[in-house]
């Protein structure tokens, strides 16, 4: 299937909303073409081509709403397909909560599809696996990897005269590399818009680094300690806590944002060092500048100096409560400061180092309390230095804490399309140990 | 799971419902589930172009699945109706083996060209990557079977229920639970049917027809003047039945402790919102657990959940040889181990079994997803550790030359592997009630239902809670409690079971969406049990101030 252009996509999206009869009618395309390669025991074990492609119609009359798909975009399809639709609409019971399609809108250009992503081939992506394969056999070290490259386009266009289009294209690498006598284990993640940024040699590199060194870790007490955690550890649990940023179930009562009968809006939450914001143009983890419903997203601010800015309101909720709809981000990027991870390291008299948590797990939504492990790559700094591995902990701790218990805050990187710098944290609650490697 | 592809569809109770969006196909009128599809003529004639074309190609092996997946959802919450979905998924899956390196790929152009250009790319991509194979793919052998077919034992198929009467449904449990003091209420319905066609080189041409079934719902309670909120789930497990999983039939109810009402192979979806909605209001109040030692008696529809993290998914024979490394992890339960022939995986009490068979499970086909007629087997028996879950390319490198029968592929657009069968814990033998279980009990805690769960990489320390939980004094259940999980570790774990209740008890867990692999597949398994006991379990209290 090809990428279309804006003007292919327009052209197919106009002559299907020509044979709409309903009250609003909003049509939305998108296709898309990824490859990917798996390997583990150090040799090649499956990989795969996948392409889709689909045409979405919204039929409207009052306030029922029907919904029809298509994968083929000839005449005679998108007929079918709208007129499907509203067959659909006719029989759908009320929707109390409908908000007619949006007018047009303006958008920001995106910068979010690379040509060299959606070129890559077969023969690169078994090239990327050999380049974990090859070091990895050499230092008596296993690979396991994976690589997932995507290309694709969507658009828009309903009978109030919206229009839109974006293009992106994504890669995801990870790799896990494990010392052949099972006491060691390391592991990085990539993802990229650009291809071209990526190094498929260097993160074998680290990876099998990692494993080396967390050979034959030893077991230290659970308790409150110092963690550094790497981007990849802090990542998944900030948006665990992003998902909290939902204006109406505070409203309701049912959320951490609850407050007072209210929301936590304007509350001071964590500590004052915390900023976070999304931003569609942010050149490192650029996405589409408008959603699926049309709405532009812009550059928005969630925390800023450790305060509730903003919380996210869909459209029905942001009407109901006379405010401005506010749309979910597409992205998070969380301030950084200027510290390597080795100047972290070297500025901490006793903490330990943490690569990723896994497994995490919501415990008491009301706290946001969340479980989970360390893994790959956990070592004790006594003195500014990596002394030795450590055995991975069982965590219980909330983002919450964690922020307000900050201690430093050091470069950003990039981490499943947000920004999340490295972080020193005081306190940290490891409750039980695990002989997992 | 990887969350960034996953689409939250629905709230339900305070968790959020993430379904993965590739499980979602092509919306379609309600009408349109009940057309018969493609003929089975025609599909082997299509699956034989594919089969032909990677012979031509140079492949050594193939196969074809032409799929064609049926889904109806029904979200609503309170009195609203939020989305009823219709959905159909068609295409075809090709996969090869050229040069000894497996090659896949899927289209939903299902016609002779589609199907050559699909071949020839799973063709081409096994030839690229052979460069760097070091282990020639050893598939075990398989019957050719022939023209065969299976279908899900069904009374009532989801499709020729009326929309309305399930969306009545839905909102009646929402009311039921509303009148008895919730303050929120989200309900849905998933139903599936899987329509699929095998045919591979090996001689054999498979139709099959599966269905799945799975009511739910989250009940809120909130006290705003606490600024506390408590959800319960529902106590209904998905099954591998039709709609009349909805008949809520008084033979298959169980009188639990504490006036809880379980269900084995009927559901009463209306009763079981009741009775959620007077325990969220409990929960609010409930006891602050004291952390320590407790012997925990672990009901089925919870216990389930920790033989799938601690049972099924260590003894996945891709996990403990390395093939899942990189995602989900490897496993404690090594060959060296499995080797030795006296690892005590559990306690004598303890038998494991894997089932691709039994009737109303999620697991249940004749024909797994590349063409082995699938069967029964021990995994742990007397508590001895006696085998693993294995496909056709895996089993030579455990020394057995037939395949398990548990491969599987959640759509015609992905490629099968090797999936986690029903795992199950045999009741025991003797005749035990729960309520004389709870008797024989000084101190413990009576946990019913999923909750949060966490398990390692290699799936040797867990954290699990629940969704309610009762505490035990001197054999009576004294009061609910909250903030309660108990973390352990797996051969510990089952090495501390001392008691199981008897067949009378036995019921099914199910995991709708479970997930493994990369790409990330989902595929539905069941874990039947009876109550069991496990001693000196370490107990931790989850309540934080924020």
């Amino acid at each position: 299937m090809a990428i279309y252009t804006k003007e292919e996509a327009r052209k197919i999206l106009e002559k299907a909303l020509s044979f709409s009869k309903a009250d609003a009618c909003e049509i939305n395309i998108g296709g898309s073409e990824s490859g990917n390669i798996r390997y583990a025991r150090n040799t090649v074990s499956t990989a795969g081509h996948q392409s889709n492609q689909t045409l979405a119609v919204t039929s409207s009359f009052g306030k029922k709403s029907g919904v029809a798909t298509i994968d083929e975009f000839d005449d005679a399809s998108l007929e079918k397909v709208v007129k499907r639709s509203e067959e659909l609409a006719q029989f759908a019971p009320e929707n109390p909560e409908f908000m007619a399609p949006l007018g047009p809108q303006t958008y920001d250009e995106s910068n979010s599809f690379i040509d060299a992503t959606a070129n890559i081939t077969p023969e690169f992506r078994a090239k990327v696996a050999a380049a974990s394969i090859e070091p990895a056999s050499a230092k008596d070290v296993t690979a396991a990897g994976f690589l997932n490259d995507t290309a694709g386009f969507s658009s828009m266009l309903n009978s109030n005269g919206l229009f839109a289009y974006n293009k992106s294209t994504n890669v995801d690498f990870t790799v896990t590399m494990r010392t052949n006598d099972g006491t060691g284990s390391g592991w990085v993640t990539r993802d990229f818009n650009d291809i071209s940024k990526f190094d498929s040699d260097r993160a074998a590199k680290i990876a099998i680094d990692k494993a080396v060194m967390s050979r034959e870790a030893k077991a230290i007490e659970p308790g409150k300690y110092t963690v550094i955690l790497e981007p990849a550890a802090a990542e998944e649990l900030l948006s665990n806590m992003a998902r909290s940023f939902n204006a109406r179930t505070a409203d309701e009562g049912r959320s951490f944002m609850s407050k007072d009968g209210g929301t936590k809006l304007g509350t001071k939450i964590v500590d004052e060092r915390v900023n976070i914001w999304s931003d569609p143009l942010n050149k490192e983890v650029p996405t589409s500048t408008w959603n699926g419903e049309g709405q532009a997203l812009k550059k928005t601010s969630w925390i800023e100096n450790g305060v509730v800015k903003n919380l996210a309101y869909d459209r029905y909720w942001a009407q109901q409560k006379g405010v401005d709809p506010v749309p979910f981000p597409s992205n998070f990027i969380m301030q950084g400061g200027s510290a390597s991870l080795e100047e972290l390291i070297k500025g901490t008299k006793k903490g330990i180092l943490v690569t990723r948590l896994w497994y995490i797990r919501s415990v008491d939504p009301q706290t946001l309390l969340y479980t989970g492990l360390t893994r790959d790559g956990t070592f004790y700094i006594e003195n500014g230095q990596l002394k030795y591995p450590v055995k991975n902990f069982r965590f219980n701790e909330s983002p919450i804490i964690m922020l307000n218990n900050l201690e430093e805050l050091g470069q950003q990187v990039r981490i499943n399309g947000n920004l999340v710098p490295y972080m020193k944290v005081r306190d940290f609650t490891f409750t039980s140990l695990s002989d997992a490697v | 799971m990887e969350r960034r592809k996953f689409v939250q569809l629905t709230g339900l109770g305070a968790g959020a419902l993430f379904l993965p969006m590739q499980f979602m196909g092509s919306n379609i009128p309600v009408e349109a589930l009940l057309e018969p599809g493609m003929d089975i003529a025609i599909k082997k004639q299509l699956a034989d172009i594919a089969l032909n074309t990677a012979r031509s190609l140079g492949a050594t092996y193939a196969d074809a699945r032409i799929g064609r997946y049926l889904n109806q959802y029904v979200f609503t919450r309170e009195d609203k109706v939020q989305n009823v979905v219709n959905t159909e998924s068609f295409g075809i899956g090709v996969r090869v083996i050229a040069n000894g390196t497996w090659g896949f790929a899927s289209t939903n152009d299902v016609t002779e060209a589609g199907i050559k250009k699909a071949t020839d790319q799973a063709v081409a991509i096994a030839k690229a990557n052979s460069i760097i194979q070091k282990d020639p793919v050893k598939l075990a052998p398989v019957e050719a079977y022939g023209e065969v077919s299976w279908k899900t034992p069904i009374k009532k198929d989801f499709k020729e229920v009326p929309v309305s009467e399930k969306v009545e449904l839905l909102l009646s449990a929402n009311a039921a639970a509303m009148n008895n003091g919730a303050n929120f209420v989200n309900s849905a319905l998933f139903m599936v049917n899987e329509q699929k066609y095998f045919a591979s080189t090996d001689g054999s041409y498979i139709d099959q027809d599966i269905h799945r079934i799975w009511p739910t719902f989250g009940v809120t309670a909130i006290d705003r003047e606490a600024g506390k909120f408590k959800s319960r789930d529902a106590m209904s497990a998905p099954m591998g039945m039709g709609y009349e999983y909805m008949d809520g039939l008084e033979s298959e109810k169980l009188e639990g402790p504490a006036g809880l009402k379980l269900y084995r192979n009927s559901y009463d979806m209306v009763e079981d919102a009741t009775i959620a909605a007077k325990q969220a209001k409990e929960m609010l109040t409930a006891k602050s657990v004291e952390p320590g030692k407790y012997d925990l008696v672990l009901e089925p529809n919870h216990l389930g959940l920790t033989i799938h993290e601690s049972v099924g998914h260590p003894l996945e024979l891709d996990r403990v040889l390395g093939y899942e490394a990189n995602y989900a992890g490897t496993s404690f339960a090594t060959l060296d181990k499995w080797k030795s022939g006296d690892f005590k995986y559990g306690s004598d009490v303890v038998n494991l079994i894997a089932d691709k068979t039994q009737v109303g499970s999620l697991g249940a086909v004749g024909y797994d997803d590349e063409g082995v007629k699938t069967k029964q087997w021990d995994l742990v028996r007397n508590g001895i550790l006696t085998n693993y879950q294995a496909i056709r390319d895996q089993v030579n490198m455990i020394g057995q030359n037939e395949s398990h029968g548990c491969c599987y592929a959640q759509s015609w657009n992905d490629v099968q592997f090797q999936r986690m069968p029903n795992v199950s814990l045999e009741p025991g033998q003797d005749k035990y009630s729960v309520q004389e279980m709870i008797k024989d009990v000084k101190k413990g805690i009576y946990i019913a239902g999923r909750g949060s769960y966490s398990i390692d990489q290699q799936r040797y320390n867990f954290q699990f809670g629940g969704t309610v939980f009762y505490e035990i004094k001197d054999g009576e259940i004294v009061g609910m409690l909250d903030d309660v999980a108990y973390q352990s570790n797996t051969q510990e774990f089952w090495n501390s079971c001392v008691k199981i209740c008897d067949k009378d008890d036995y019921r099914m867990f199910g995991s709708f969406f479970d997930g493994k692999g990369q790409p990330s597949q989902v595929s539905a398994v069941s874990h039947g049990s009876s109550t069991a006991r496990f001693n000196d379990v370490n107990v931790i209290n989850t309540g934080r101030t924020v």
